[in-house]
């Protein structure tokens, strides 16, 4: 039991690497926010373009959203980061994370956003067009309003799903949370600061997936 | 009883075809609805009077020929069909309400977005169409909160409140269950009585021959035989009517 917690709780190291792990938490956080607002913004403009039924735009968007969905993120995250400087073009580590979460949170929010559009009755289309208003104007006032609504369950959980892959930033060398743990960790040769991590990224995340539990039980209820 | 006034066209409808793939839906409808004028148009399903109804504001394309309102023509190039379709009203059978808007807020849409109104002058409106089908007091309320027949008056008021020249009503009963049919029907003289030009797709038969002042019938995607509802109802001539009318009387 000693060794057990000598390992994991070690109360010197966790005192002396905490105050690194808050950084990491920081870190985290911020690009939490930044790729949930511009993922799902993004993911949301592609679903609208899409619903103009232009066909050749209609495929790129299926193309990027399939492929992007595909690929293990962090097979992106290589590529961008060590791929583009041979091309000129260094992003640091952390834009290097942001960039491609917020690409492959764009993709799912957008094939999620997109079933919410089809799903929406036809007749909600024609009571909007039928009053004058434009395609447009029936998508932004009529459409997009329900079909956001009813996604909300799905697009919280895959919002969470990859926001919480910021911790494959730690391999390219971002100072988020389990960047810092991870340092910690080999300086001190001693796993307490991974739990550290576990513990902020519980704190972080739980409550959004709690109320994600919420959110699914309100929105897919009887009459929704 | 008739207030329309003949020589008067609110809505003229020439040498309307519409086929959906190979099946012909309509052939060759021609039609004029007079100013005030209530034109209730029956038929079997299938016979295409739904269709005929929608493409007099374009959620059908026609194939061929040319619908006027108010003169103006609806089809051909060049037309501003949004400008359009703001004089031309229409009440569906599932009344097609948006769900996350209230009923004031369902009035108001097009008469802030399409008509650019301010909020306040659109409210206005929208509190005396919902007035006008007796629902001012639910004006907060969303449509879930709503009775199918009080979904429908609001419908109603949101086609209303754009004070349009015609309004096309597709089978504005069909959906309710029995006891609120009658407050829509109720609504729909009133709208009549103040003079409003109507296209009517409907089984209400005896409501029919009470408010129309025309009726049409549609068999095979062709009118087949128009008349008062005296005529029609009283002394079909053609068979296909008589049966159409057997049936429904069992």
């Amino acid at each position: 039991m000693d060794v057990f917690l000598d390992t994991f709780l070690n109360p010197a190291v966790l005192a002396k690497y905490a105050p690194a792990i808050l950084e990491g938490a920081v870190v985290t956080v911020i690009l939490s926010v930044l790729i949930v607002l511009s993922g799902i913004a993004l993911g949301t403009a592609l679903a609208c373009l899409r619903a103009y039924r232009v066909r050749p735009v209609s495929a790129l968007i299926v193309v990027y959203a399939d492929i992007l969905r595909a690929l293990p993120p962090l097979v992106l995250i290589l590529l961008f980061f060590f791929g583009l400087p041979n091309v000129g073009v260094t992003l640091s580590a952390s834009l290097v994370l942001y960039v491609v979460l917020t690409l492959v949170l764009a993709a799912f929010a957008e094939e999620i956003v997109w079933a919410g559009i089809t799903a929406t009755p036809k007749g909600q289309w024609e009571a909007a067009r039928s009053t004058g208003l434009g395609f447009t104007q029936a998508l932004g006032h009529v459409v997009l309003p329900q079909a956001v609504r009813m996604v909300i369950p799905p697009l919280t959980n895959r919002a969470i799903a990859i926001t919480k892959m910021t911790a494959l930033g730690m391999v390219i060398g971002v100072p988020d949370i389990l960047g810092q743990a991870t340092t910690a960790q080999s300086f001190s040769a001693n796993a307490s600061p991974l739990t550290l991590a576990a513990a902020a990224y519980l704190v972080l995340f739980l409550p959004f997936v709690i109320a994600s539990r919420w959110l699914e039980a309100r929105f897919s209820g009887p009459g929704g | 009883m008739s207030d329309a006034r003949p020589g008067h066209p609110a809505l003229q409808v020439r040498a309307l075809n519409k086929s959906f793939g190979t099946f012909k839906v309509l052939t060759d409808i021609d039609l004029s609805v007079d100013q005030s004028e209530m034109v209730f148009v029956l038929g079997p399903s299938g016979s295409g009077k739904s269709t005929m109804l929608r493409c007099c504001n374009r959620l059908e394309e026609p194939d061929s020929g040319e619908i006027l309102v108010g003169g103006a023509p609806l089809t051909g190039s060049g037309v501003n069909l949004n400008a359009m379709r703001q004089r031309i009203g229409m009440v569906f059978q599932s009344f097609n309400l948006y769900p996350h808007l209230t009923a004031l807020g369902n009035v108001t849409l097009a008469l802030r977005r399409v008509q650019k109104l301010p909020r306040e002058t659109a409210e206005a409106a929208a509190r005396e169409a919902l007035d006008r089908v007796g629902l001012a007091d639910r004006a907060g309320h969303h449509p879930a909160q709503l009775s199918g027949g009080q979904q429908q008056r609001v419908a109603i008021a949101r086609a209303l409140a754009l004070r349009p020249e015609v309004m096309l009503f597709d089978e504005p009963t069909s959906a309710l269950d029995p006891e609120l049919v009658g407050d829509v029907l109720a609504v729909m003289r009133d709208v009549k009585a103040q003079g409003m030009t109507m296209l009517v797709v409907s089984h209400e038969m005896k409501f029919a021959r009470d408010a129309a002042d025309r009726v049409i019938f549609m068999d095979g995607g062709r009118i087949v035989e128009q008349g008062t509802p005296e005529q029609v109802f009283g002394a079909p001539r053609e068979a296909r009517t008589r049966a159409f009318l057997g049936r429904l009387h069992g």
